[in-house]
């Protein structure tokens, strides 16, 4: 089949953990990805109107209107609360568990929050565990970190770690445990909120080709 | 020599006489259309009593101050509730319609970036004591002017009623917490946890489907045709409008059932205005019947802003476009 010369929908996809499924799910509503899947290093695909990217960066594209819809996970989503795109659908593969974790054993968030007052947590996602201490009524030193979270518990930086987790094989070699889960993160559609208009017929056949397959 | 910095506050920003005179160009149609459809235009303070400004139930204020008889003052978050106090102090006893227009900055508490500073210039109407649907194809009808007249020209307005989807709840017998619940899924734009609201309320199928479908809806005049059952009554609001409306106007217009607005106030017809070059709304507005009666004259009232950088950003982006 020859691709269309102008796609009606400009769809940004996630690179890695979410890329193969995002692509089967494309593939299975008609759009052809063997070209993304064969040319790892290329980011857009403007013929089959794909662009590639970190998935942590898909909603900043759809927010501004250079995408028109996207595809990320509702961890993303989560930490970026005030991005102004609709949540269209839940495509229910990726999923993974927001936890709370802590190093086997006595659990030492709770003694510091009984004798300091404050336990500190570490995590990539800063918005989501504020919220969640927040909600949860506990008081935490919320410390950023960019690389392997769960080093930090490991050498006394931290008393717990808010991260996502699969499998919990990486938490399990590292002698850490799962506290609490905070909630289930799944892939999520996005849409620009003016292509959602604009483009409603295009976005409503890619919906219902979705939930048909 | 090291050079000093000076900072300007977050979300501001200087504006030199290149893009001024662009901006101008945009501010002056706009003024001249809206001059010429007979709206006065009028200025009220950028800091207005907080708690003036919470009896209108707009956006919150980003910024306060405390004045010397401590008085806490707040920059204002739009010109609606500004001029809804205005309308209720000075003109308490004109004879209405009324027909205002302004040009002013406003300010809020957002996550700066292109097309949404935290001090932003607005340009819009108001049109108050003239009733729906006519008062509202009034107010599309100037702002169609007005969009025309700046030089966009893929631009669509998108219509709805802020109160069509809290009717079909109640109609279904969903109490207020739970139509709060949901009309705040929509705000946030999240489809998905709708559903999942929608399917806590243990209605049957058919009603459920109908619930988390009527606000994905949006298209032509025949999404209102398509409407029946207990939908029909629920969008004869809008056929009504969608009438009155002169052809030209008609065919910019996107129906869209779902469109809710994120000030508190409106209470009928809502649009939005989206062009093809921006990712964001160029501005919007509606129908707010009961503002004007929290500052004691109640009267019917409708008007719109539009965002001057939003106009501007969306006319270079259409000059890039090749126009067919």
């Amino acid at each position: 089949m020859i691709p269309p010369a102008t796609p009606d929908l400009v769809i940004a996809v996630p690179r890695g953990a979410l890329m193969r499924e995002s692509l089967d799910r494309l593939d299975a509503i008609g759009i052809d990805t063997s070209e993304v899947r064969s040319n790892h290093r290329k980011l857009l695909f403007a013929d089959i109107g794909i662009v590639t990217m970190r998935p942590s960066d898909v909603p900043t594209y759809v927010e501004a209107g250079a995408a028109d819809v996207g595809i990320t996970g509702k961890d993303v989503i989560t930490e970026q609360p005030d991005r102004d795109v609709y949540e269209l659908m839940d495509l229910g593969y990726g999923a993974c568990t927001m936890v709370l974790a802590t190093v086997d054993g006595p659990d030492p968030s709770v003694e510091a929050l009984r004798r300091l007052g404050v336990m500190r947590v570490a995590t990539k996602y800063y918005k989501t565990a504020a919220a969640y201490f927040e909600a949860t009524g506990r008081q935490a030193e919320i410390v950023e970190v960019k690389g392997s979270v769960e080093l930090a518990p490991l050498t006394g930086l931290v008393e717990a770690i808010v991260d996502l987790t699969a499998t919990g094989t990486t938490l399990r070699e590292n002698n850490l445990v799962i506290r609490e889960e905070i909630f289930v993160s799944t892939a999520r559609l996005i849409a620009n909120p003016v292509s959602h208009k604009l483009k409603a017929a295009a976005i409503d056949t890619m919906l219902e080709k979705l939930r048909a397959d | 020599m090291r050079p000093q910095i000076h900072p300007i506050p977050s979300g501001t920003r200087d504006v030199l006489p290149d893009e001024m005179r662009e901006l101008r160009d945009i501010t002056e149609a706009v003024r001249g259309i809206f001059e010429h459809d007979g709206y006065g235009e009028v200025w009220t303070p950028a800091l207005e009593y907080e708690n003036v400004l919470a009896r209108g139930g707009g956006a919150p204020p980003a910024y306060r101050v405390m004045d010397d008889h401590g008085e806490v003052l707040a920059l204002r978050t739009d010109m609606t509730v500004p001029i809804a106090r205005l309308v209720a102090t000075r003109f308490a006893a004109a004879e209405p319609p009324l027909r205002l227009c302004y040009f002013g900055h406003a300010y809020r508490g957002v996550r700066p970036h292109r097309g949404q500073m935290r001090e932003f210039l607005q340009a819009g109407i108001e049109l108050v004591g003239a009733p729906g649907p006519e008062g509202t194809a009034e107010a599309l009808t100037v702002l169609h002017h007005a969009l025309d007249a700046v030089g966009l020209r893929g631009f669509r307005i998108g219509l709805g009623d802020a109160s069509l989807y809290p009717m079909l709840l109640r109609s279904h017998g969903v109490g207020s917490d739970d139509v709060g619940l949901l009309m705040d899924t929509l705000v946030n734009r999240d489809f998905v946890a709708l559903e999942a609201a929608i399917g806590r309320l243990g209605l049957d199928d058919d009603d459920a489907e109908l619930l988390l479908r009527v606000p994905q809806i949006r298209g032509g005049p025949d999404v209102l045709a398509d409407a029946g059952g207990p939908l029909a009554d629920a969008v004869g609001g809008l056929a009504r409008l969608y009438e009155l409306l002169a052809p030209e106007v008609a065919a910019r217009v996107i129906f869209d059932l779902g469109l809710v607005r994120k000030m508190g106030y409106y209470t009928g017809a809502v649009f939005d205005v989206y062009d093809p070059a921006l990712g964001a709304p160029l501005g919007g507005g509606g129908r707010y019947d009961d503002l004007l009666g929290r500052f004691g004259r109640p009267l019917p009232a409708v008007g719109f802003a539009l965002t001057i950088d939003r106009l501007h950003i969306a006319l270079t982006g259409e000059e890039k476009v090749v126009q067919p």
